[in-house]
C-alpha cells in the first residue's frame, strides 16, 4: 500500500479512535477512574495516528481520496488527505497527544464534583471527531455534519460547569455565534454548488463561479470562518468561551478549533473559489491587521490568565489571516512564488501558536491546579513554588513575545521576509500597504512581548500576592511530561525551520503551483526562503554560541573564595520592607499602555482614597457599537413579530387559509 | 540620475516633511517658522530647477518666493501673533496619530492620483507632482483639523506652496505674469487676513474659528445661541 | 599561504569583531561622557574610567534578594550573551565574515528584544515597586520603538531587496554617492530610535539617582557585583552596536571587502573615527535638550515612526522605477 493509502487509513484510525474515546466516556457514569484509563489513552492513540498520518501525507506530497458509504444515497461522504490537510493533521496531533496525558492529572480534581465526567469525556471525543471530520471531509455535506459536531460538541465542554452564572452566558453567544459562522458557511457552498451542481469539492474546483459570485462566496467564507477563527469585529466571544472551558478543552479549543477554521478557509478560497483577486488580499490584510493590533490590546489589560490567552489568541489569528491576505495579494498579482512564501509563513504561525498557545494553556491550568488562583493580582511569585511548570511556561511566553530562537521569531521572520518582497509588485499602492502592514505586524510583536512579560512576570516573579498562592504545590508527573512534550515540540519547530518549510512548502505547491525548495538551499542549518544573500537565518547556531558564550561568562565568572552569592533583604530605600502589595501589579504594569491606547478602550476607572481602592474595569467598546444594537434591533423585530400571536384562533386559521391560497396559486 | 535631480528630489522630500510637521506643530511661533522653511525647500527647488533646465526665469521665480514666503510673510505673520498676543498660546490636535495616519494616507492618494499624470513626463523628477498634490491636500487637511485661526492661513499658504512646487516640477515654472499675479494675491490676502484677524479677536474676544459662529449674534442678545 | 590563512582569518575576524566592539564600548561611554563634560565646563573622568568601574565590580560581592528566583541569577549573562551575538552579526570591519550568513538586520532586534526580555523580568523578579516601574516604562518605549527600528530596516530593505546586512552594505557602496530622500528619513529616524533604545537623554537619564525618574537604572536596582558588571557592560555595548548599526547602514564607507591586513587596519580606523562623531553628536544632543516625562515619549517615538513612514513612501513614491 503506498504512503498516501496508509496516511489516509491512519487518518481514518484516528477518527475510530476519538469515536472510542467519546464511547468511553460513557462508562465515566458508573466508573469514574476509566476516563483516566480509556478514556484519555485513547485520545492519546487519535493523536498520535492523526500526527503520523499528517507527516506522511505532507512527507510523500501525496492526495489520497476515498468515498465512505455514508451519508445520503446520492450524497456519500468524500474523505480527502492532502497535503493541506496533512499539516493540520500535524497539528490537532502534535496538541492532541500532550493534553491527553494532561487531562488525567487535571481532571482527577472532579471526579468527586458535581459536574459529570461521562459528559467531559464523551464531548471530548465527539470535539475531536468533528475537527477531524472537517479536516477530511472532501464535500459540503460532510463538511457541515463534522463542523456542527465540532460546535456542538465544544458547547457542551464550554458548559462543563454550568452551576456558573458567566459559563453559561459565555457558552450561550458561543453557541450563538459559531451558529451565525455555520450559516455563513453553508451559503458560501451554497453558492459554490450552485456554480457546479454539486456538493463535491471535486466538482467545485473544476467548476469556479465568475468574479463577482466568487466575491460574494469570498466575503460569505471570510464572516463565517473568520467568526468561527476570531477575527475583529466577531471575536468577543471566545474571551468569554475559551477560559470557560476546562484548561485543557481550551487549550484544544484555542490550538487545534481556531486552526480548523484557518483550514476552512484557505480550502475554500484558495481552491474551491477559482482564480484570486488581490482585492480579496487587501481586505484580509486589513481585517488582520486590526483584529492582531487589538486583540494584543486587549489582552494586555486582562487581569485574568485564561482571558488574556484568548485575547492572545485573537491577536495571532490575526496574524494568521494578514500573512494568508499576503499570498492572496501575490496570487492575485501573478507571483505563485511569493505566495507560496506568505503561505508557508501562515502556516508556520499557525503550528507554532497551536504549540506554544497549548503549552501556555496547559501551564494555566498547571496554576489554576496548583495554586486555584487564576487571577494576576493575586498570584505572584509561583516560580519558586512551582518550578518546573514556571520554567515551561517562561519558554511558552518568549515563544509568544517571537524572541529568536524559539519558534514564534521564526514564522514572524517569514512574514516579514513575505511582506518585504512587495517591491516585485507593479502596483504602488500595494507597494506601501504591504510593508505598512508589516509594521502593523511589529507593532503587535512589541506589544505581544509586553503582554506576555506581564502575564509571566505577574504570576511566577515578585511575591505571592495571597495567602493560597504563597502555599501554592508543583503539579503532577502527568501535567509537567505534557508540557514537557510541548516544550519539546516548539524546540524543533524552533530549531529545525528548514524541515518544517520543506513539509509545508508541499501544501504551498498545492495550493499555488510553487513551493519553496530554495529553503534548503545551502543545507539543513539554514533558512534561505528567497535566496541565500537575500535573507538568511540558523537558530541552531545562534542557540549554541547563547549556550557557549553564556556557560563561558558563567564558569569565568565563578567566585574562587567566597559563597556564590550573598542572600540580603531588596532595596527598600531605607523605609519599611516592602510588602508583596508594593510591588507592581498586573494593572499597573500596563498603566501607560492603557493611557497611551485609551481611545480603543472602554474603560471605566476610578480610585477610592479614603478606602484605598482602585476599581478597573477594561471593557470592548465592540458590545456597544455592534453587539447591543444588532441585539436591541433583533429584540425590536422580535416583538414586532410578537404581534401574529394574538391568540385568536381565527386570526391563526385566516393566516393557515392566506398561505394555502398563496402556494395553490403559485403551483397552479 | 544627476546628482542634481537627486537634490531636487531630496528637497522635495523634505518640503513633504514639512507639511506633516505644519500639521502636528501646536506652538504658533513654531509653526509659522516651518512654513518659512517650507518655503526655503520650494524656493530651493525651483532655483534648482532652473539650474539644471537653464531657465532663467525660475530663478526669478525662485527669488520672488523666498522675498515673499520666507521673509515677508513669516515676519507679518508674527507680528501679528505678537499684536493679538498669541505667543504662549497652543493649538494641540484632538487626535494627533490619527491625523498624521490620514496624513500618509493622503500621500498614498495623491500618488495613486498623480500616476498617470506623471506617465507623461519624461523628466526624472516626474514624481515631484504627486509630492506637490500631497502638499495642497495636506495644506487643506491642516485647515480641517487646526482650530486657531492663524493656522487656517499657514494652512492656506502651504497649498499656495504646493501648488508653486507643482507647476515647478511639471511644466518648470509658470509663465512670469501669472507668478507676480498670484504672489500680489497672497500678500493682498495677508494684509487683509491681518485686518480681520483684529477685529474678530476683538469682537469675540477669541480667534477660535469654531467659535465664527457667535459672529453672527448680535451683540445685545446674550441669551441666545451657544457657543460650541 | 593564501588557502591557509583564510579560513583561520575568516574564524578569528568573526570572533576579533565583537570582541573589539565589546572592548571598545566602555570607550565610546567614557568619550560621550567627557565630551559632555567639557560642554558643561567640567573636566570629566579619565576615558579608562568605565573599565575601572567594570574592575571594581566584578571584583565585588554580588548580593541577591531574598524574594528572587533563579531568573534573576542567570538574567545577566543571558543578557550579556544576547547581545554580544547580536554585535557580533554586525559587519563592522570586513564584509566578508562567516558571521554574514546570519547577520539579518530583523534577527538583531529580535535578539535584542530577547535580552530586553529578560532584563525587564529580572526588573520585576524581586518584588519591589522601582523594578516594575522601570519594567513597566521599558515596555512602553519598546513598544513605541521597535515599530519604528523595523520600519526603517523595511525601508532599507525595499532598497537594497534584501535584509542581510552584508548586502545592505554591499548595495550602498556599490550605489556610490547617491542622494536618496528615503535614506535620510531613514537616519533620522534610527538616530531618534537609537537614542530611546539605549536609554540616553532625552527619553531616559543613564545618570540618575532619583528612582521614580528610572528606566533603565530601575530594572538594575536590586543587581551588585559581577551581576551589575555584566549588565552594565551590556547597555555600554547596546550603545555602541547602534551606533555601529548607524555607521554600516548609512556611512559604511572605509570597510574591508576581503582580508588584507591593511584594509582591515583601515576600516577600524574609519569606524573609530565615525563612532567618535556620533558620540560627540550625542553628547551634544544630551547637552542641549532635557529628559522628556514620560508620557511624552509616545510623541517622540511617533516622530520617529513618521519619519520612516515618509522615508518608506519617499522610496515607493520618488525612487522605484514604476
Amino acid at each position: 500500500m503506498n504512503t498516501g493509502a496508509l496516511a489516509l487509513s491512519l487518518a481514518g484510525a484516528a477518527v475510530v479512535a476519538a469515536l472510542a474515546s467519546a464511547a468511553s466516556g460513557l462508562l465515566a457514569t458508573r466508573w469514574p477512574r476509566t476516563l483516566s484509563w480509556l478514556a484519555f489513552p485513547l485520545l492519546a492513540l487519535c493523536g498520535a495516528a492523526a500526527l503520523a498520518a499528517g507527516i506522511m501525507a505532507l512527507a510523500s506530497d501525496s492526495t489520497t481520496t476515498a468515498i465512505l458509504p455514508l451519508g445520503l444515497p446520492w450524497l456519500p461522504w468524500h474523505v480527502r488527505l492532502d497535503p493541506l490537510s496533512g499539516v493540520f493533521l500535524l497539528i490537532l496531533g502534535a496538541v492532541l497527544v500532550p493534553v491527553a496525558i494532561y487531562g488525567p492529572g487535571y481532571t482527577r480534581v472532579f471526579r468527586n464534583g458535581r459536574d459529570s465526567l461521562a459528559a467531559l469525556g464523551v464531548f471530548t471525543g465527539l470535539f475531536v471527531t468533528g475537527m477531524l471530520g472537517v479536516l477530511l471531509a472532501d464535500d459540503a455535506f460532510l463538511f457541515m455534519v463534522a463542523w456542527e459536531l465540532m460546535s456542538l460538541a465544544s458547547y457542551f465542554l464550554v458548559t462543563f460547569q454550568h452551576e456558573v452564572a458567566e459559563h453559561r452566558r459565555a457558552a450561550f453567544l458561543y453557541l450563538l455565534m459559531a451558529h451565525i459562522a455555520g450559516l455563513a458557511i453553508l451559503l458560501a457552498f451554497g453558492v459554490l454548488a450552485a456554480s457546479g451542481g454539486s456538493f463535491a469539492f471535486a466538482v467545485m474546483r473544476s467548476h469556479p463561479p465568475d468574479a463577482l459570485w466568487a466575491s460574494v462566496a469570498f466575503a460569505l467564507a471570510l464572516l463565517g470562518f473568520g467568526t468561527k477563527a476570531g477575527l475583529l469585529p466577531l471575536h468577543l466571544w471566545l474571551p468569554e468561551a475559551h477560559p470557560a472551558a476546562p484548561s485543557h478543552i481550551s487549550a484544544l479549543m484555542s490550538a487545534v478549533m481556531l486552526k480548523v477554521a484557518v483550514y476552512g478557509f484557505i480550502r475554500v478560497v484558495f481552491e474551491l473559489l477559482g482564480p484570486p483577486q488581490w482585492g480579496w488580499g487587501v481586505t484580509l490584510v486589513l481585517v488582520g491587521a486590526t483584529t492582531a493590533v487589538v486583540g494584543v490590546l486587549f489582552a494586555l489589560q486582562q487581569t485574568d490568565l485564561k482571558r488574556l490567552l484568548a485575547y492572545s489568541s485573537v491577536e495571532n489569528l490575526g496574524i494568521v489571516f494578514l500573512a494568508l491576505g499576503l499570498a492572496l495579494i501575490f496570487l492575485g498579482s501573478g507571483h505563485p512564488a511569493l505566495a507560496a512564501l506568505a503561505l508557508v509563513a501562515a502556516l508556520y504561525q499557525a503550528l507554532n501558536h497551536a504549540l506554544l498557545k497549548g503549552l501556555l494553556f496547559l501551564g494555566a491550568g498547571a496554576v489554576l491546579h496548583g495554586a486555584h488562583e487564576r487571577n494576576l493580582e493575586r498570584l505572584g511569585g509561583l516560580q519558586r513554588r512551582m518550578p518546573r511548570t514556571g520554567l515551561f511556561f517562561l519558554i511558552g511566553c518568549m515563544g509568544m513575545a517571537a524572541l529568536p530562537p524559539l519558534n514564534g521569531f521564526v514564522s514572524e521572520w517569514l512574514t516579514f521576509q513575505a511582506a518585504l518582497q512587495a517591491w516585485q509588485l507593479g502596483s504602488g499602492l500595494l507597494r506601501i500597504l504591504v510593508p505598512v502592514a508589516a509594521a502593523a505586524l511589529a507593532l503587535t510583536a512589541a506589544l505581544g512581548a509586553a503582554a506576555f512579560v506581564r502575564a509571566y512576570g505577574s504570576a511566577f516573579l515578585g511575591r505571592a500576592r495571597s495567602r493560597h498562592v504563597r502555599r501554592a504545590h508543583e503539579v503532577g508527573r502527568g501535567m509537567l511530561v505534557a508540557q514537557a512534550l510541548l516544550v519539546a515540540a516548539c524546540a524543533a519547530a524552533a530549531l529545525l525551520p528548514t524541515t518544517v518549510v520543506g513539509l509545508f512548502s508541499s501544501a504551498a505547491r498545492q495550493l499555488t503551483g510553487a513551493g519553496l525548495e530554495q529553503a534548503g538551499s545551502r543545507g539543513w542549518l539554514w533558512l534561505t526562503p528567497i535566496a541565500p544573500n537575500v535573507a538568511s537565518y540558523a537558530p541552531i547556531p545562534i542557540l549554541l554560541v547563547l549556550a557557549l558564550l553564556g556557560g563561558l561568562l558563567v564558569w569565568a565568572l565563578r567566585p574562587s573564595r567566597q559563597a556564590p552569592v550573598r542572600r540580603a533583604d531588596p532595596w527598600d530605600c531605607g523605609y519599611a520592607p516592602p510588602t508583596p502589595r508594593m510591588q507592581y501589579s498586573a494593572a499597573g504594569f500596563a498603566q501607560p499602555i492603557r493611557r497611551v491606547f485609551a481611545m480603543v478602550y472602554a474603560l471605566d476607572e476610578d480610585t477610592d482614597a479614603a478606602t484605598a481602592t482602585h476599581r478597573l474595569l477594561v471593557r470592548d467598546r465592540l458590545w456597544g457599537w455592534l453587539y447591543a444594537p444588532l441585539g436591541a434591533g433583533l429584540d425590536r423585530v422580535a416583538d414586532f413579530a410578537r404581534r401574529a400571536q394574538t391568540g385568536h384562533v381565527r386570526r391563526y386559521l385566516s393566516w393557515s387559509l392566506i398561505t394555502l391560497l398563496v402556494l395553490l396559486w403559485i403551483i397552479s | 540620475m544627476p546628482l542634481l535631480d537627486q537634490a531636487v528630489l531630496v528637497l522635495a522630500a523634505m518640503a513633504l516633511f514639512t507639511a506633516f510637521a505644519l500639521l502636528a506643530q501646536t506652538r504658533l511661533t513654531a509653526a509659522i517658522n516651518t512654513f518659512a522653511w517650507q518655503g526655503a525647500l520650494v524656493a530651493a527647488v525651483a532655483a534648482l530647477t532652473g539650474r539644471a533646465s537653464g531657465d532663467a526665469h525660475l530663478y526669478v521665480s525662485a527669488l520672488i518666493t523666498l522675498t515673499l514666503k520666507v521673509a515677508l510673510i513669516p515676519w507679518m505673520l508674527h507680528r501679528l501673533v505678537r499684536r493679538l498676543s498669541l505667543e504662549r498660546q497652543a493649538d494641540p490636535l484632538q487626535h494627533p496619530a490619527l491625523t498624521l495616519l490620514a496624513g500618509a494616507g493622503i500621500v498614498v492618494f495623491s500618488d495613486w492620483v498623480a500616476a498617470p499624470v506623471a506617465h507623461f513626463d519624461a523628466s526624472a523628477t516626474r514624481n515631484v507632482i504627486a509630492i506637490s498634490l500631497a502638499i495642497v491636500l495636506l495644506g487643506m487637511l491642516m485647515m480641517v483639523v487646526r482650530r486657531q485661526a492663524v493656522a487656517q492661513v499657514l494652512g492656506f499658504m502651504a497649498m499656495e506652496n504646493g501648488l508653486f512646487l507643482a507647476a515647478v516640477a511639471s511644466t518648470h515654472g509658470m509663465p512670469l505674469v501669472v507668478e507676480l499675479g498670484v504672489a500680489f494675491d497672497v500678500l493682498v490676502a495677508m494684509v487683509l487676513f491681518g485686518v480681520f484677524f483684529l477685529q474678530i479677536k476683538n469682537s469675540i474676544d477669541s480667534l477660535d474659528i469654531d467659535r465664527l459662529s457667535q459672529l453672527a449674534e448680535p451683540v445685545e442678545d446674550d441669551e441666545r445661541g451657544d457657543a460650541p | 599561504m593564501d588557502h591557509f590563512l583564510n579560513p583561520l582569518a575568516h574564524a578569528l575576524s568573526a570572533l576579533l569583531q565583537p570582541l573589539l566592539l565589546l572592548a571598545a564600548a566602555p570607550l565610546l561611554v567614557a568619550w560621550i561622557r567627557r565630551v559632555k563634560a567639557r560642554l558643561q565646563n567640567r573636566r570629566g573622568a579619565p576615558l579608562l574610567q568605565p573599565y575601572r568601574d567594570l574592575r571594581k565590580l566584578f571584583a565585588k560581592e554580588a548580593v541577591v534578594a531574598r524574594t528572587a528566583s533563579p531568573l534573576f541569577r542567570a538574567a545577566p549573562y543571558l543578557v550579556f550573551a544576547a547581545t554580544l551575538v547580536a554585535a557580533g552579526a554586525l559587519p563592522l570591519l570586513s564584509l566578508r565574515l562567516p558571521s554574514a550568513a546570519v547577520a539579518d538586520a530583523i534577527a538583531v532586534i529580535g535578539l535584542l528584544g530577547l535580552a530586553r526580555f529578560l532584563l525587564v523580568l529580572a526588573g520585576l523578579d524581586a518584588g519591589t515597586s522601582f523594578g516594575g516601574m522601570g519594567s513597566s516604562r521599558e515596555m512602553l518605549v519598546s513598544t513605541f520603538a521597535e515599530p519604528a527600528l523595523l520600519l526603517v530596516v523595511f525601508t532599507l530593505a525595499m532598497t537594497a531587496h534584501s535584509t542581510n546586512l552584508a548586502s545592505m552594505v554591499q548595495t550602498t557602496l556599490n550605489a556610490g554617492l547617491v542622494l536618496r530622500p528615503s535614506y535620510l528619513f531613514a537616519l533620522a529616524a534610527l538616530l531618534l530610535v537609537a537614542i530611546a533604545e539605549c536609554g540616553r537623554i532625552p527619553v531616559d537619564n543613564p545618570a540618575t539617582h532619583l528612582e521614580l525618574t528610572m528606566i533603565h537604572e530601575g530594572m538594575l536596582l536590586e543587581y551588585s557585583g559581577r551581576h551589575l558588571a555584566l549588565m552594565e557592560w551590556a547597555a555600554q555595548l547596546k550603545l555602541a552596536l547602534f551606533a555601529a548599526l548607524i555607521v554600516d547602514l548609512f556611512l559604511p564607507w572605509g570597510i574591508a571587502a576581503g582580508f588584507a591586513p591593511g584594509a582591515l587596519a583601515w576600516a577600524a580606523l574609519a569606524l573609530a573615527l565615525k563612532l567618535g562623531v556620533l558620540g560627540a553628536l550625542l553628547a551634544v544632543a544630551e547637552t542641549a535638550l532635557a529628559k522628556m516625562r514620560l508620557f511624552r515619549v509616545p510623541g517622540f517615538l511617533n516622530l520617529a515612526f513618521m519619519l520612516a513612514l515618509l522615508g518608506l513612501l519617499s522610496h515607493v513614491i520618488l525612487e522605484a522605477a514604476t
